[in-house]
């Protein structure tokens, strides 16, 4: 089976601190570090699964910058046959539908019968998955927690309310948007990341991918990001202070107070 | 010559002289032999390099002394008093029977036979000497059979998932031991009856000894009955010493063969880590195919000498904490299941009996291996001088390598390697803790200026809210001794010491590389530290570093200068006692400056636990140990706080911030808040500053 996973580069929230810049505009990037998007990792988990036990490749795909190649690379020494780097400074700004429509032509120059997007990003909106498959009028399953190879059919999973499971059917191709928790992603060393270093990872362009430069970047996208803020503290709301002791004592004792805790 | 009874070897039997079949005994029973242990050593010949012979070499005093204290005089047996004191015995039994053995084989052979030198005076010493030594053998081999048969000591139990139990081997290995002692008195006893009978010259036997014994209760035994004892009982020693010969290589009591190599080879320095591969350059690391172990062959030879010479006597288990507090992890057992699976593969004879399979998963489980916090009280255990720690964490490398790492612990291993601590807090924060120490104690930030003194914080005491407490006290106490000192700041990063013991070696190298550069920049000719991971760290694992102490040899230094002073602990309802750290006592060997320290404060009330020094019991482990979630039955740490308050103390001092968490912890969640306190002991000795 040829499997493409789209995965993105994020700050990594357990890494960082994000704050905001004072003008607005974005979050402070000085000082952040960044890692492959965790949806994404399970999804790359799960492919490489499905990959050894019916066989076939397993490609991985970013649409970012030079610097995006890193999660490539790991992805790769995780296990991924192959990693395409989408880079354009046209591609710059890009909204969802934008970032789609990108895959979608990379997508259309192979032959792919199953593309695994994580369920969302720590940094997006969850939306790629959903408009890339319909931009390529492929079924589209989302939250998927459980693949089952089934001849040219997969059986896939959803976890509902109450704990319980969902199975549903769907046709190859097709895309799936995957959850965290579908598997135990396999731990990636330096030496893994070291292994590929030298392997070649092709970089497309909208030239190589057939796309005017005005369809997708910030110019062609339709949701416009028009500012970052931390908002007010609302009624009823209350910061607790100090270290973590004096935090957790607080709210220990407010727990009581309400009678929450007894 | 006149003799009493016909000696063996001019006996026939069957119409064949005796001393043909007494030649082929032997001549069969050493071939046999030597085909055995050609047949054990093939898969150490075929196992991965262990420490090269110039290594091996360059420590041989140390070695030799090695061999004298915990071979020949036995010296960790009696950490277990009545075990220890049978073994010694039997021990010794076995090192002075072993040239009256000799004698007897070639007395079959050879009428009259003496080895050369042994027919004078020195030769009727030792016949006194090896009769007792034959006698008391008798002894004690019977109470170890009592001891495997009816007292049945808990840590001798094979749970079930193990396998069977050992007593069979273990008393059918007791029962030839007797055998052999009673036909060597029973075969002498009974010619001195003869010669008595007939008034020859009578060999003296000693009073009270197995000989001596036989020899009165067969003194009116007439000659034919004294003639069958005389012979059947030389046959039956000839043909038990043979067979318990060629028994030794086929399980625990292999180690009668090896634990001498194995304690010649034993680790001569402490608190290190072997390499991945011995014999490669840190270039060619790069490009093995594989690291660590993943299969049966990938262990070293020493690691296979291991296995041979586990003697199964569950001493190492039984100070295991892990296995104490139920983890999936028995010391004991990854040797038993190791040899079990070197037997299975490399049969005597024939082909392999078990199929070629991963380690990880049919030998050995994921959980069992990432159980152990290497605290080491195995390997101090150990009479025969088996190590564990590097076998873990060479199994560890491989299941790094192969990806197979709990998602417990790929979150700080990443962040470790993105922001230097497991935490990934920012490399910026890691001087906050300076911020809020009490007092006017200025800490140089150095971050590329110079001190004379560097404190090493590590990663715990620079970003845990309680722990910081321990960094501040520690700079309190180096800037009131009046040292010129300074810490890295954002340029240090985590020491790696678990990175390294959890498997993950490149990173670790790379976390190694980064602080050395780091440490050479301040030009600091000494370090200092309060965590023992660290200093086992910088001491053990890196390289070409200025001097690495620990705050409490410092302390203890000073103290002994007068530069610090203490005052009195006013406190008369409180009674201390020192926790020892694993990374500053058993790898280290730092027991005695801690305690100079409290002893030091004036009206201090201090008691040792039972289990302390080198048997002290873990905490439940540091560094990556706090974020992985073993499966237990309770904490190591609760067990430790109990035991505390067994000894009559109601506060623990420790000194390393991962034993303050694991015990503030455990005081909590054994519901001993209020009546167990615990405190590090830079923050005591800070607090008591005159």
């Amino acid at each position: 089976m040829e499997i493409l996973v789209c995965v993105k580069r994020v700050p990594d929230t357990a890494e960082n601190e994000i704050t905001i810049k004072g003008d607005g505009t974005d979050i402070q990037r000085d000082d952040l570090v960044y890692s492959v998007n965790e949806w994404d990792n399970y999804a790359t988990e799960e492919a490489i699964q499905i990959r050894d036990k019916v066989g076939g490749a397993v490609t991985v795909v970013t649409v970012g910058d030079s610097e995006a190649e890193e999660i490539l690379r790991r992805q790769m020494a995780m296990g991924a046959d192959k990693g395409i780097l989408l880079a354009d400074d046209a591609f710059e700004g890009s909204d969802g539908r934008g970032i789609a429509s990108i895959l979608k032509a990379e997508i259309l120059k192979g032959k792919y019968d199953l593309i695994l997007t994580g369920a969302q990003a720590d940094d997006g909106a969850a939306q790629v998955g959903g408009m890339l498959a319909a931009m390529l009028d492929w079924p589209y399953a989302s939250l998927v927690n459980k693949i089952e190879i089934d001849g040219k059919k997969l059986k896939i999973g959803r976890e509902i309310e109450g704990g319980n499971q969902e199975m549903n059917e769907i046709e190859l191709p097709c895309v799936l948007s995957i959850q965290t928790g579908i598997n135990e992603p396999r731990y990636v060393g330096i030496r893994g990341i070291r292994k590929v270093a030298s392997v070649e990872i092709p970089s497309h362009g909208a030239g190589d991918l057939g796309i005017a430069a005005g369809s997708v970047g910030a110019a062609a996208a339709r949701v416009k990001r028009a500012d970052y803020f931390t908002p007010v503290m609302g009624k009823g709301a209350e910061m607790l202070e100090g270290s973590m002791e004096e935090k957790i004592d607080k709210l220990i004792e407010l727990l009581k107070a309400k009678g929450g805790l007894k | 010559m006149d003799f009493a009874l016909i000696p063996p070897a001019s006996g026939t039997f069957l119409f064949i002289p005796a001393w043909i079949i007494y030649t082929l005994i032997p001549v069969v029973g050493i071939t046999l032999f030597i085909y055995i242990i050609v047949m054990r050593l093939k898969p150490m010949v075929l196992a991965q390099p262990d420490m090269p012979m110039a290594d091996i070499l360059a420590n041989v005093p140390a070695r030799i002394i090695q061999v004298i204290k915990v071979w020949l005089l036995q010296w960790r047996h009696p950490r277990y008093m009545l075990a220890g004191v049978i073994h010694i015995l039997l021990f010794a039994g076995f090192l002075i029977l072993g040239l009256r053995s000799t004698e007897l084989m070639f007395v079959g052979i050879k009428t009259g036979f003496s080895l050369p030198g042994m027919d004078g005076t020195l030769g009727a010493i030792y016949n006194v000497i090896r009769s007792y030594a034959a006698t008391w053998v008798l002894v004690v081999a019977l109470m170890a059979m009592y001891r495997r048969l009816v007292t049945k000591p808990a840590r001798y139990a094979v749970p079930a998932k193990y396998g069977k139990p050992h007593t069979a081997e273990a008393v059918f290995v007791l029962g030839m031991i007797c055998t052999l002692v009673l036909m060597e008195g029973l075969f002498e006893g009974s010619l001195v009856a003869a010669q008595e009978q007939q008034g020859m010259h009578a060999h003296f036997l000693a009073p009270f000894t197995l000989a001596w014994f036989f020899q009165h209760i067969l003194a009116f035994a007439n000659k034919d009955t004294l003639q069958f004892f005389h012979s059947a009982s030389y046959f039956l020693h000839d043909i038990t010493f043979f067979t318990f010969l060629c028994f030794l290589p086929m399980g625990k009591h292999f180690h009668v063969i090896t634990s001498l190599f194995n304690v010649f080879l034993m680790r001569v320095r402490r608190g290190n880590i072997k390499p991945v591969k011995y014999g490669i350059t840190g270039e060619e690391l790069d490009n093995l195919k594989s690291f660590g172990v993943k299969n049966l062959e990938d262990f070293t030879w020493r690691h296979i000498l291991h296995f041979y010479s586990c003697v199964d006597c569950g001493r190492c288990s039984d100070n295991c904490p892990a296995n104490a507090v139920g983890r999936p992890l028995s010391p004991r057992f990854i040797s038993i299941k190791g040899r079990n699976l070197l037997f299975a593969t490399h049969p005597l004879h024939g082909e392999r009996k078990i199929e070629k399979q991963p380690l990880i998963g049919s030998t050995y489980e994921e959980d069992e291996i990432w159980s152990c916090t290497t605290c080491g009280a195995c390997e101090q255990e150990c009479p025969v001088g088996i190590e564990y720690i590097d076998k873990i964490v060479d199994l560890r490398r491989g299941m790094v390598d192969e990806g197979m790492v709990p998602q417990s612990l790929q979150k700080p291993l990443s962040a470790i390697g993105k922001r230097g601590n497991p935490w990934g807090k920012m490399e910026k924060k890691r001087s906050e803790w300076t911020k809020a120490i009490e007092g006017d104690v200025p800490v140089k930030v150095l971050e590329g200026d110079k001190a004379d003194v560097l404190f090493f914080v590590d990663s715990i005491t620079s970003f845990d809210d309680r722990m910081q407490k321990i960094g501040q006290a520690t700079a309190t106490l180096l800037h009131r001794a009046g040292v010129d000192f300074g810490i890295l700041g954002k340029d240090e990063k985590d020491s790696g010491h678990e990175v390294r013991r959890f498997g993950e070696e490149m990173l670790f190298q790379s976390l190694r590389e980064h602080n050395t550069e780091m440490i050479k920049e301040t030009g600091a000719t000494k370090i200092v530290t309060a965590d023992p991971h660290a200093l086992n760290a910088l001491k053990n694992d890196y390289e070409d570093l200025p001097p690495v102490e620990h705050i409490s040899q410092f302390l203890a230094r000073e103290v002994r200068k007068g530069a610090l002073q203490f005052k009195a602990n006013g406190d008369g309802q409180k009674v201390y006692t020192f926790h020892d750290p694993c990374y500053l006592g058993r790898h280290n060997a730092v027991y005695e400056d801690p305690r100079a320290v409290l002893d030091a404060i004036p009206g201090l009330k201090r008691v040792d636990m039972l289990r302390c020094k080198d048997r002290s019991f873990c905490c439940g482990g540091g560094g990556l140990m706090l974020f992985y979630e073993p499966e237990e039955e309770q904490r190591m740490g609760v067990l430790r706080v109990k035991m505390a308050a067994e000894a009559g103390a109601n506060v623990i001092v420790t000194a390393c911030p991962f034993c303050l968490v694991n015990m503030e912890d455990a005081i909590k969640v054994a519901g001993m808040e209020g009546k167990m306190e615990a405190i590090d002991l830079a923050e005591l000795a800070a607090q008591h500053l005159e």
